[in-house]
């Protein structure tokens, strides 16, 4: 990695006062589990790293006002062992578990989970986000495998590598992001954005904030779940994950809240597959359908084909652990 | 045969030979006290870092170091290809640089400039007319026997035909290629190296840096994996010894994780289409492949089909070598097994299935195919496996029809190997206090070297383990063979027991008249050397070694040697896999793999089956997950990571089952080499399960979702 300033502020405004206006210059190191390795790797080379770590109002999980509260700076490992995420959004504590390994749950921090960086690998071997070589997209005409079935029609054909914000999304939660004119709170969806320019980013956090907590409603009458689909049991990064928040009501789900992981540049949230849902009792048949609706559009790649099968399944089995046996 | 002085003890007098004994090293390896390579660091170190080429094919046009030279804690720059060199593959070195700290030679990297003149490249094979219009496809070789176009257009032959294939993987071994070396006089090196091969070391670096090979001293105690990529110095090895005596300073060089998955090892690829015929009783008849495949930008040797049953009476099999820009082929364990194994057995399953044949006793069958008379041996494997894998039980026709969408499968291979042991000297060393040491120049891979060496030599002197001190990894012990064929274990035993016999006689002469009895009527048992038959007469190991007064025993030991019935070669084993396949997501769960392998005479039944277990997860790792990803764009490997090169977690792998074959018709064989053939099969028998469960063939390994979903879909399942 290059030579860099290491900086570690006690207060939120220290931090944003040490926060540049311009993305690159600057990273904010949380867990450090993402960005250390993209610095060995070279796809960032910031001059200056801020640490979150001597912020104490940063961590933690508190229930305020039926709302939960979880602090940019909790770790996974704390997340996961939170009694009242446990038992009031179970869909959490399922993304939580499907991160391996444990050393990862140990360091990651909520915050950097929602912002680390794409995976893609024609990024991380330095090509940039768009991944262009002479006017090419090289994920286009190269090996595509992991990459976008949808929401891909753009440069970015890149997914969003969070397994975490797919299931707050679908739980509407919210993020609170300090700035140097103060707190903005956003939905946690506006979050993320695909990128159509070099030198963009896939989220909304301007250079000089911090994201400094997560805003969970209160999801009583909720029924969350997710489903992962990778190929190993473990470390290993998701083909697709699929988040849902149901109401019922009697057996008829009301409202339906389905969001895709690892299938588009940000996390894909699926108004087909709601729609699909909405007004049906939940059955193989009707889990499946919005599953089918939620690929629908879908425009795989040269060799990523299968995703959009592996996607329907992901949102299918995820309506059927919602629903319960 | 007439009695040898040097024959393995009978069944019934062996005391450790084919117990389970647990690795001498491991306390040491599992505390962390065991040093590897990447772990020496000497006073006064300075680090190594290499400039690497991006490009897959390409001529360097200039280097420009002259930036680097000039940063802090620079030591010294090398040019290793300079202007007008053509590089082959991305990831080859080209400049070399050594720094006070890692961190600094890395910077120093970063400013070094070179430029290149890009030129057409290769990385991928496997659509053999895309090679042969780039024209990197060699004229095919063909050999044939009897009239295999008659037998497949014979109507009363059952035909199948398919396409199969394996990719280049890579060895991954997880502690990187390197050294650290060190001058220790003008003339003089010390290298700590990551080697298979410490007393073949020395040779190669006295050649590169003209001194003599009596002035090199390889030092290997523990080695992080090999896998037969750990044969050569390497041209790093030449120029971190130029920059450490250029420097005059002790220099550390050992490969970062993707320069080491680039270019530090490819298995070749083995691509085919086969046809294949029997008679309605399903024996074997005919056979034709034509097969192409990949080993780097050299030709490759290629590889031979059919495998294992070899002997159908009528064969042509072909084979196109294909030059591509990847990183050079460096022998994976099993060097080509495993690919004929896939290609051969998934070709053979499929003709089952299509004999509508249970595959175990259409393999049985045909076992008599096989070379060295290993068809008995194949018989009785192919049996425990299947009771060990309860294939009565579980095996079924081509296709899962229980209902819902995870089918279960049941597939089978069979491999052989050599494993004829290695040339080794061991000196034996018997003090008068009563220690003994075992000296070797052999290394210990991770087998069980070390724990083999001491238990023959324990046993043959009726110590316990403990009482022998093994000391191997230095160049500067007897010769011994390089680590590969799986010759160790049948040298390295061989040695030691001639020299432990020995030194047993030479003791034994030494105290019969103490005991009062002639030295052929001693034996040594329980830490004593006793009258046979006739306790009362006896004196403790120290007691007994205390009458050597100053004079020490010292032997040495010679494989090959006489009484050469202590090793032997040609080994068979059979494998089952048991798995499921979730036919909505491709996704396959290894349930159960069950082995059952020979090896001869077992020295140590715990560290024999170690081996086997980790065979098997190697396995389950090509078969499921491994490929190195060559980008047809950029031509750089994109998976050069242990996030993208997948290998088998502990939740991938399933139930383990090994069966060890022992006793009469395998104990009398002498010890033969075991470290390759269990990794053979794993393949060919998850690949034929999968075919099993599905009712239709990935045609390619790795089995990664995509392909299965393609096959399933292809067979009209979906």
């Amino acid at each position: 990695m290059e030579r860099f300033e290491y900086a570690s502020p006690k207060s939120r405004k220290e931090a944003v006062g040490l926060l540049g206006s311009e993305w690159g210059h600057t990273e904010v190191i949380a867990g450090g589990t993402d960005l250390v390795g993209a610095m060995k790797d070279y796809a960032v080379t910031p001059k200056r790293v801020v640490s979150l770590k001597h912020i104490s109002d940063l961590r933690g999980v508190r229930v305020r006002s039926g709302e939960l509260h979880i602090g940019s700076m909790t770790t996974l490992r704390e997340l996961m062992d939170d009694h009242a995420v446990k038992q009031n959004y179970p869909a959490v504590y399922e993304a939580v578990e499907e991160i391996h390994g444990e050393q990862i749950r140990n360091m990651a921090t909520v915050g950097g989970s929602l912002l680390q960086r794409p995976r893609c690998w024609y990024y991380r071997l330095g090509y940039g986000l768009l991944a262009e070589l002479d006017g090419k997209s090289l994920v286009s005409e190269g090996d595509n495998r992991y990459h976008a079935i949808l929401g891909n029609s753009g440069p970015a054909k890149f997914v969003s590598p969070s397994t975490l914000a797919p299931v707050l999304i679908a739980l509407n939660a919210e993020v609170a992001l300090d700035g140097p004119r103060g707190v903005r709170r956003i939905a946690l969806e506006k979050l993320y954005t695909t990128p159509t320019e070099p030198g963009q980013r896939e989220h909304t956090l301007r250079p000089n904030e911090i994201l400094t907590e997560v805003i969970v409603p209160h999801a009583a009458g909720v029924r969350s779940a997710m489903y992962e689909l990778r190929q190993k049991e473990e470390l290993d990064w998701p083909l697709s994950t699929a988040a849902v928040a149901l109401e019922l009501s009697g057996g008829t789900v009301r409202h339906a809240r389905i969001v895709l992981g690892h299938v588009a540049p940000v996390p894909w949230v699926s108004p087909e597959a709601s729609q699909a849902l909405e007004g049906k009792t939940i059955s193989e048949e009707t889990a499946d359908a919005a599953g089918q609706a939620a690929v629908r559009n879908a425009t795989p790649l040269s060799m990523n084909g299968y995703k959009v099968q592996l996607a329907r399944v992901a949102v299918k089995r995820a309506i059927l652990k919602a629903r319960g046996v | 045969m007439p009695e040898c002085k040097y024959d393995w003890p009978a069944a019934a007098d062996r005391h450790l030979i084919g117990t389970r004994i647990s690795r001498v090293d491991g306390p040491a390896k599992s505390s962390g006290r065991a040093k590897y390579t990447l772990d020496i660091n000497l006073p006064g170190m300075l680090f190594g870092k290499m400039v690497t080429c991006p490009y897959a094919h390409a001529k360097v046009t200039s280097v420009d170091t002259s930036a680097a030279e000039k940063m802090p804690g620079v030591r010294a720059v090398q040019v290793i290809q300079g202007p007008g060199k053509e590089i082959q593959w991305a990831g080859d070195e080209v400049v070399q640089v050594v720094a006070d700290t890692e961190e600094q030679a890395e910077d120093a990297v970063r400013a070094v400039k070179v430029q290149y003149e890009q030129l057409p490249f290769l990385v991928n094979e496997a659509e053999l007319s895309k090679a042969q219009s780039a024209d990197r496809a060699a004229k095919p070789s063909a050999t044939t026997q009897g009239d295999p176009e008659k037998v497949f257009n014979d109507p009363d032959m059952v035909v199948s035909d398919g396409e199969y294939g394996i990719p280049v993987i890579v060895h991954c071994c997880l502690e990187p290629h390197g050294h650290v070396v060190q001058w220790t006089g003008p003339q003089n090196i010390r290298s700590y190296s990551s080697s298979q091969g410490v007393s073949v070391y020395p040779a190669q670096f006295a050649e590169a840096l003209n001194i003599p090979a009596s002035n090199v001293q390889t030092i290997c105690n523990y080695i992080g994996g090999g896998f037969g990529s750990k044969f050569s110095i390497d041209r790093w090895g030449v120029s971190t010894a130029q920059l450490a005596k250029q420097t005059g300073k002790p220099v550390k060089y050992l490969l970062q994780r993707s320069h080491e998955v680039e270019v530090a090892g490819c298995r070749p690829s083995g691509f085919a289409r086969i046809k294949v015929a029997a008679k309605k009783d399903g024996t074997l008849m005919a056979w034709e492949s034509d097969c192409w495949g990949t080993g780097g930008p050299a030709p490759s040797r290629g590889l031979e089909l059919p495998y294992v049953l070899r002997d159908i009476p009528n064969y042509v099999s072909r084979f196109t070598s294909v030059g591509a820009n990847i990183g050079p082929a460096r022998a994976w364990r099993a060097p080509n097994h495993p690919q004929q194994a896939l290609l051969t057995m998934s070709a053979l399953d499929d003709l089952a299935a299509k004999l509508n044949m249970d595959p175990v006793e259409f393999f049985s069958k045909n076992a008599d195919l096989a070379p060295q008379n290993l068809g008995k041996v194949y018989r009785e494997e192919l049996q425990k496996a299947a009771e060990l894998a309860e294939w009565s039980k579980y095996w079924h026709p081509r296709g899962d029809k229980t209902p819902g969408h995870i089918k279960r499968g049941l597939g089978v291979s069979i491999h052989t190997w050599g494993g004829r042991g290695h040339a080794s000297n061991c000196q034996l060393t018997i003090e008068p206090d009563g220690s003994v040491t075992a000296e070797l120049g052999s290394q210990d891979l991770g087998t069980g070297t070390r724990t083999v060496i001491a238990i023959v030599a324990a046993d043959t002197l009726g110590l316990p383990v403990e009482g022998v001190t093994v000391r191997i990894g230095d160049s500067h012990y007897p010769y011994d063979g390089p680590s590969g064929g799986s010759t160790t274990v049948g040298g390295v035993s061989s040695s030691t027991r001639r020299a432990a016999v020995d030194a047993r006689d030479q003791l034994f002469a030494a105290v019969a008249p103490a005991i009062g009895v002639t030295a052929d009527q001693l034996v040594a048992v329980g830490g004593r050397i006793q009258a046979k038959g006739d306790s009362s007469k006896s004196l403790t190991w120290k007691q007994a070694c205390q009458k050597l007064g100053m004079k020490k025993i010292q032997t040495h030991g010679k494989n090959p040697g006489p009484c050469p019935n202590l090793i032997s070669s040609g080994v068979g084993g059979a494998q089952i896999a048991d798995v499921s396949v979730d036919t909505e997501t491709g996704m396959i769960k290894v349930n159960r793999m069950t082995a059952a392998q020979d090896c001869g005479l077992i020295i140590d039944l715990k560290t024999a089956e170690s081996q086997v277990y980790g065979a098997l997860i190697m396995g389950i790792g090509y078969a499921l997950f491994e490929e190195k990803i060559m980008d047809n764009v950029t031509g750089r490997m994109l998976n050069p990571n242990m996030e993208f090169y997948k290998l088998a977690g502990i939740g991938d792998i399933g139930e383990l089952k090994v069966h060890m074959m022992t006793g009469p018709g395998y104990d009398e064989r002498g010890v033969v080499g075991l470290g390759e053939p269990p990794v053979i099969s794993p393949g060919a028998a998850i690949s034929n399960a999968v075919a099993n469960a599905l009712g239709v063939r990935v045609p390619s390994l790795p089995l990664s979702p995509d392909k299965v979903l393609a096959a399933i879909q292809k067979g009209g399942m979906a």
